[in-house]
């Protein structure tokens, strides 16, 4: 019955899609629904293949997807940083906007694929990836649905697949982070559904009494971001066969709407999402108790609270009413406690395990990265303060600001765990090389000290150059005169992405011979805690 | 860490356990809460101080009376009120006799700068360079004339703007629709690039100068020296707007060159355009 169901929908789909596809009124809409045609086809064949096929057997927990996750996220990883790298050269020898590459390849079409493709595809794989693996362990449980996980892993990639090729094709709504035009975002929409059902199913059949704190906080990143998303994407499409759409809200109230979505992007998915990856991946690899269980209800629920209205301060010096700018200010001092919160019981974990710095380089990275989170989240309020903004905002100190959180804190933590579940899932004594680890650690933190670091010079002198009124009050410089100043900066900026991406390459070649070539586990730790079923 | 215990022994476990992971049931750092509670308190205050709280009616207005708008009409007043005597000055100021050195000339310069600077510099360079189809302002070579105040009057009128109806105008037509074959295209470049002594084939420049003769010289002059009334440029001075190559004079030549500069009175103050008049005939060129 079920596999007949599948097939039904699977064929309505291509057969939707092929129509969609030849009424089509761009080309961009075309190529996504001839992939939607190709993709639904594919799968309809698969099926009918496999009709009547015994069911495998489920034993223990689903790592299938969990497997793959970890292979995609390090190779969205890598893409991300590639395209990063290469952008940041194009801003300084702007040569590199190739004639031949025009409107495929130049900055305004590469900036969004590289944003998109480090917080959405790397972080976002690695997110869905280890949230399945986390939610599994410490609740003893198989994950709630297998098909229903199977579905929300490949639909997130086919979110990834239509949004990255949709920006090179030019079809974006314009909204910082939120570039995906309407039906690319119903799409997501439906697989987060799918996401959170999946993820309430397996706590709600937890052989644990309590629910750990990490997934507290991979759950309220995904009902967060379910919110924000919906709200901030209200748009009317201009044809149902076109990507075109035209938003709901204008002016400010657009503004706002955009920006209480964007910070909040970085609240719940780069901040919550990882809080959580961090409970669980830190302790298990330093083999230490949580430092303060007190400390992580009173930061979880405090953080939770305050994130949601700190947006505001991305409009400071707007059309923004003063009012409104003032909360978010408010807000986003308040959360630096909280926010630090998070960093004090990562950081104190380790207490009773510092040794283990000299001689874990996957313990020195998880370390280096609630660093870097506990910097972040002091710098973010700091620049929310109003007149520090009026320095800072539109500089290049917000990028370096951004990076030293993404790179520094998201970067760092994701590599600890592709390091720390490779050899688990692959049932590996270890991994291939620690010295290899060593030097992706080296590498990527004295690439993310040249980007940050070259970004508060910029920023810094760009603020000031901005400003800068003669005695009778006459500006000083034109635009062009403080982009002119960054040249040097700029060249240090992606020499440091250039350390950071080779780190990457090199951590990819690892954890492709740990599968390879390391020796396996003498018995699998796994499976005596795996549930039976 | 605001006081170290001194720990021999380990601090007590909640007693929960997940896939090995315990947690301990460590007090919050006091010094986490003290701040914690400052950050709070601080809110609080600066919410009351500022206008923070939306109500039905409009929002607190906080008790310091800030407000961003206000300051920024504050800041600008204080120039203005601080510049109103010179700026009347420059308003009314007969350019051809400003004299260079005195205070009205050097409040020129640097509001000229400025004025350049945020609205010249986009397409003649934040140096005055200029680029290709866009003049350089730094050399003697006018299209319109180097005189104050004939810059004056192309920077409040525009080159081809349709916003003025004084506007400076002229068309050079595209010979390549329909006027001048391709042969006397090439040849009548090959003459032009010989008016400011580059190198061109001598048979090619003589039948050239023929066809030079009966369509050009109406605009650029029987010697190609131009005609600042029609905004003709010079031919003989070695100076190129689009480019000096044989294939970029070919373009101009075959498909007629239209550029336009806006007409700067709709936008900028009298004052404002004299100075920026001043500043740009001071750069290195101005008659």
């Amino acid at each position: 019955m079920w596999d007949y169901l599948k097939l039904v929908v699977f064929g309505l789909i291509a057969v939707l899609a092929a129509i969609a596809a030849s009424y089509a009124r761009d080309v961009a809409y075309m190529v996504h629904a001839i992939l939607v045609t190709m993709i639904a086809g594919g799968l309809f064949v698969y099926s009918l293949k496999r009709v009547g096929e015994p069911k495998a057997e489920k034993i223990g927990y689903l790592d299938g997807p969990i497997r793959i996750g970890v292979f995609l996220t390090a190779f969205w990883g890598a893409v991300g940083f590639l395209v990063g790298t290469f952008i940041a050269f194009q801003l300084a020898f702007p040569e590199l906007n190739f004639t031949w590459l025009e409107g495929y390849g130049n900055f305004g079409r590469l900036r969004p694929l590289h944003t998109s493709a480090v917080i959405f595809a790397f972080g976002g794989t690695g997110l869905v990836t280890s949230s399945m693996y986390v939610v599994q362990r410490t609740s003893g449980a198989r994950l709630w649905n297998d098909q229903l996980a199977w579905f929300v892993f490949w639909g997130y990639q086919i979110f990834i697949l239509l949004a990255a090729t949709g920006y090179l094709m030019g079809v974006t709504q314009s909204k910082e982070y939120a570039e995906p035009e309407w039906y690319v975002d119903l799409w997501l929409t439906v697989v987060w559904v799918g996401y959170l059902l999946l993820f309430l199913g397996t706590l709600m059949k937890r052989k644990e009494p309590h629910i750990y704190v990490a997934n507290w906080f991979y759950l309220s990143f995904i009902v967060t971001i379910a919110m924000l998303h919906v709200v901030n994407n209200l748009a009317l499409p201009v044809s149902i066969f076109g990507s075109k759409s035209v938003q709901l809200f204008s002016g400010v109230q657009d503004a706002m709407t955009q920006w209480w979505y964007g910070h909040n992007a970085v609240g719940f998915f780069l901040t919550a999402g990882f809080l959580g990856m961090m409970y669980y991946f830190v302790p298990k690899q330093a083999e230490r108790p949580v430092f303060s269980y007190k400390l992580s209800i009173i930061h979880f629920w405090a953080l939770i609270f305050l994130y949601i209205w700190a947006g505001p301060h991305h409009l400071h010096y707007t059309a923004l009413p003063d009012w409104a700018s003032t909360l978010g200010m408010v807000f986003s001092i308040v959360l630096w406690m909280p926010s630090w919160g998070g960093m004090i019981n990562g950081l104190m974990t380790l207490s009773g395990a510092w040794d283990k710095l000299r001689t874990d380089p996957i313990i020195r990275m998880m370390v280096i990265s609630i660093g870097f989170y506990g910097m972040s989240t002091f710098e973010g309020p700091m620049m929310s303060i109003r007149a520090v903004n009026s320095l800072s905002h539109y500089t290049d100190w917000t990028i370096g600001h951004v990076h030293s959180g993404a790179l520094g804190w998201n970067g760092m933590i994701t590599f600890g765990m592709l390091y720390f579940l490779t050899p688990k899932l692959w049932n590996r004594a270890g991994l291939y090389s620690l010295r290899l680890v060593s030097w992706h650690f080296w590498l990527a933190t004295i690439g993310i000290i040249l980007y940050a670091a070259s970004m508060w010079v910029t920023g810094i002198m760009e603020g000031l150059m901005w400003r800068e009124v003669d005695a009778q009050g006459f500006l000083v410089n034109s635009f062009a005169d403080t982009v002119g100043a960054k040249f040097p900066m700029y060249v240090v900026r992606g020499t440091g992405g250039l350390l950071f991406l080779s780190g990457a390459l090199i951590m990819c070649y690892n954890l492709w011979m740990t599968v390879k070539r390391s020796p396996a586990a003498e018995a699998s730790t796994d499976a005596a805690a795996a549930p039976a079923e | 860490m605001s006081k170290k215990p001194v720990q021999k022994k380990e601090p007590e476990t909640t007693g929960h356990e997940w896939d090995g992971i315990q947690e301990f049931n460590n007090p919050l750092p006091r010094w986490w809460v003290w701040v914690f509670y400052l950050t709070i308190i601080w809110a609080l205050w600066y919410s009351i101080a500022y206008p923070a709280w939306p109500m039905i009616k409009g929002a607190t207005s906080g008790y310091l009376g800030f407000s961003t708008r206000a300051n920024v009409a504050e800041d600008i007043q204080k120039f203005v009120d601080m510049n109103a005597t010179l700026e009347t000055e420059m308003a009314a100021a007969d350019l051809a006799t400003l004299e260079p050195g005195s205070g009205l000339h050097n409040y020129a310069i640097q509001s000229g700068a400025a004025t350049f600077t945020t609205w010249c510099s986009q397409c003649h360079g934040s140096g005055a360079a200029g680029a290709v189809g866009y003049p350089n302002l730094l050399d003697n070579d006018w299209l319109w004339g180097g005189d104050v105040e004939t810059i004056a009057t192309t920077i409040r009128h525009g080159i081809r703007s349709e916003d003025d109806d004084d506007t400076r105008y002229s068309e050079m037509p595209a010979f390549g629709d329909d006027y001048l074959e391709a042969e006397e295209i090439t040849n009548v470049v090959a003459y032009v690039m010989s008016l400011s002594g580059g190198e061109a084939d001598a048979a090619m420049a003589d039948a050239g100068a023929v066809v030079f003769a009966d369509n050009c010289t109406a605009c650029h002059m029987e010697d190609g020296t131009g005609d600042r009334e029609q905004g003709a440029p010079n031919l003989t001075d070695a100076l190129w707007l689009y480019g000096d190559s044989k294939e970029e004079i070919t373009a101009i030549v075959s498909e007629g060159p239209f550029g336009v500069m806006p007409a700067w009175s709709a936008k900028l103050s009298t004052s404002q355009i004299n100075a920026v008049a001043a500043y740009v005939h001071q750069l290195g060129g101005g008659e």
